[in-house]
């Protein structure tokens, strides 16, 4: 096959396949889509909310949702901000692990542990709507 | 004298020179027209005393109820009598009912206990029962008519018919923002108890109902709230001077309906966040409530503490020691008739901290 055929070829396969819709992976998604996606993520807070009042996720018994029902007074929409009692800015996240060794006498969970992004999603949820106060005391 | 000898007593000096430093002995002079018949009683709430195995407590909560004990039994003058506000256990097992009394006996009081639903909904309050006695019940002292409430009942079919085992009806109670909980109701019958009970009492004399649950609606996805506290609240509306005090809510909360004047007290274990800091909910707290301060998590007793209280004018007055942090003072303005902290309730004197979101 000659260069010129080849380049005709290929062109041809390309439209062929855009117009079976094959080649379109990034730019369109459907109703359907986006509801799975959000499905996704109200598993991932479901677990969180297990987890939240869970009295096994600490050594004592203790559950974060002794302290904070509906994950109350826990301010997601803050952080990160400057803790004041740590001295410097953390995430949300980092406030969790705190609550886990200290009220709950537990282990901190690595930061990309799908329990603890499982947890902060559960806490996000449960504050949907009010604005971003990042740094907010 | 030995070093470890002087060292042992500048200890034991520090110790005690903080403990007065630190205690509200300053009492109020009280004003009945009899100073004899002058008494305040302290009031300790929610310690949550929880199980984890064996002969191991959570630590913290069990800290919250020693050390209130320990501060009533160093009250000058001394307390008439305690009371205990509920939820002294967290799920109503023997082995924390069992603790937790063994701490309330330290007092060298005469105490009065209430019942809460962390007390009761494992064997619906009967081995509370066998320790501290009716759930229901009321007393005289000094003059004042003193009313206390089970008010943590509720439907009979929640109760009775729905959890297939006790240790699960327990649990469902215990999830504060649990949605398969049920509303918390003193009940017909014990309305009727308590209607017979004012029936021969003077409306001149002061009346002071202690209830677990407030007697007024602030918030139903917490139960904070009674659902017949309309009902309740009928029966003390003849009296010249009614007053509710309830556990429960773990802050501070005042609210006046028509006569009745409502305090709420905190808790020893942790305290609960107010429900406008919940964004998914209506709520309704008191507009007259200056809320307590923002709890500092990294002082684990801040933002819980216990009571002491009077009742000279007829009315509550509620010195609140709170741990780690300033004390307040709530008391009924008879010029405004209602309560009023007695440092904070001007908007202009309120402090930072007191803003909950």
């Amino acid at each position: 096959m000659s260069k010129k055929l080849f380049v005709v070829a290929c062109g041809i396969i390309a439209a062929a396949v855009m117009v079976a819709g094959l080649g379109v992976r990034a730019d369109e998604f459907t109703k359907d889509d986006v509801d799975r996606y959000q499905d996704e993520f109200m598993s991932v807070v479901e677990k969180g909310r297990k987890l939240w009042g869970s009295p096994d996720v600490g050594t004592n018994g203790v559950a974060c949702g002794q302290c904070h029902p509906n994950a109350a007074n826990t301010h997601p929409e803050t952080y990160p901000k400057f803790q004041k009692q740590l001295g410097r800015v953390i995430a949300f996240r980092e406030m969790i692990n705190w609550c886990l060794q200290q009220p709950l006498e537990g282990q901190p969970l690595g930061l990309d542990d799908p329990d603890l992004i499982a947890m902060e999603a559960y806490a996000h949820w449960e504050r949907r709507g009010v604005a971003l106060a990042p740094g907010k005391h | 004298m030995t070093d470890s000898a002087s060292r042992r007593d500048f200890l034991k000096g520090a110790g005690a020179a903080a403990a007065v430093s630190t205690l509200p002995l300053s009492m109020v002079k009280l004003a009945f027209a009899d100073p004899a018949q002058d008494f305040t009683f302290a009031y300790i709430s929610d310690s949550h005393i929880q199980h984890i195995s064996g002969n191991k407590f959570v630590r913290n909560w069990d800290r919250g109820l020693i050390r209130a004990v320990a501060e009533t039994n160093l009250l000058r003058p001394k307390p008439d009598f305690v009371m205990f506000g509920g939820d002294l256990a967290q799920l109503a097992t023997k082995e924390e009912l069992d603790h937790g009394a063994e701490m309330l006996a330290k007092l060298n009081y005469k105490t009065h206990m209430v019942m809460g639903e962390h007390d009761y909904y494992l064997d619906l309050g009967e081995y509370w029962s066998k320790l501290f006695g009716d759930h229901y019940y009321s007393f005289d002292h000094k003059g004042v008519h003193f009313v206390v409430l089970n008010s943590i009942l509720t439907f009979d079919e929640w109760t009775y018919e729905r959890w297939p085992t006790a240790e699960q009806r327990m649990l469902e109670m215990a999830g504060l923002d649990n949605p398969n909980g049920s509303p918390f109701m003193v009940g017909e019958k014990q309305r009727e108890w308590l209607r017979k009970d004012l029936e021969k009492v003077d409306k001149k004399t002061p009346l002071v109902v202690f209830s677990h649950s407030p007697i007024q609606k602030i918030y139903k996805g917490w139960n904070f709230w009674t659902d017949d506290a309309e009902e309740v609240q009928a029966l003390l509306k003849p009296f010249d001077k009614a007053n509710v005090v309830y556990g429960h809510v773990h802050q501070i909360q005042y609210n006046q309906i028509d006569n009745i004047s409502f305090n709420a007290v905190m808790a020893t274990a942790w305290p609960w966040p107010y429900p406008q800091s919940y964004a998914q909910a209506d709520q309704h707290l008191p507009v007259l409530t200056v809320p307590m301060n923002r709890a500092d998590p990294f002082f684990e007793r801040d933002a819980t503490g216990w009571q002491f209280i009077d009742v000279a004018t007829g009315r509550v007055a509620l010195d609140y020691n709170l741990y780690d942090n300033t004390n307040r003072r709530v008391a009924f303005n008879a010029a405004k008739g209602h309560p009023e902290d007695m440092t904070y309730q001007d908007p202009a004197r309120r402090i930072p901290p007191q803003v909950h979101y």
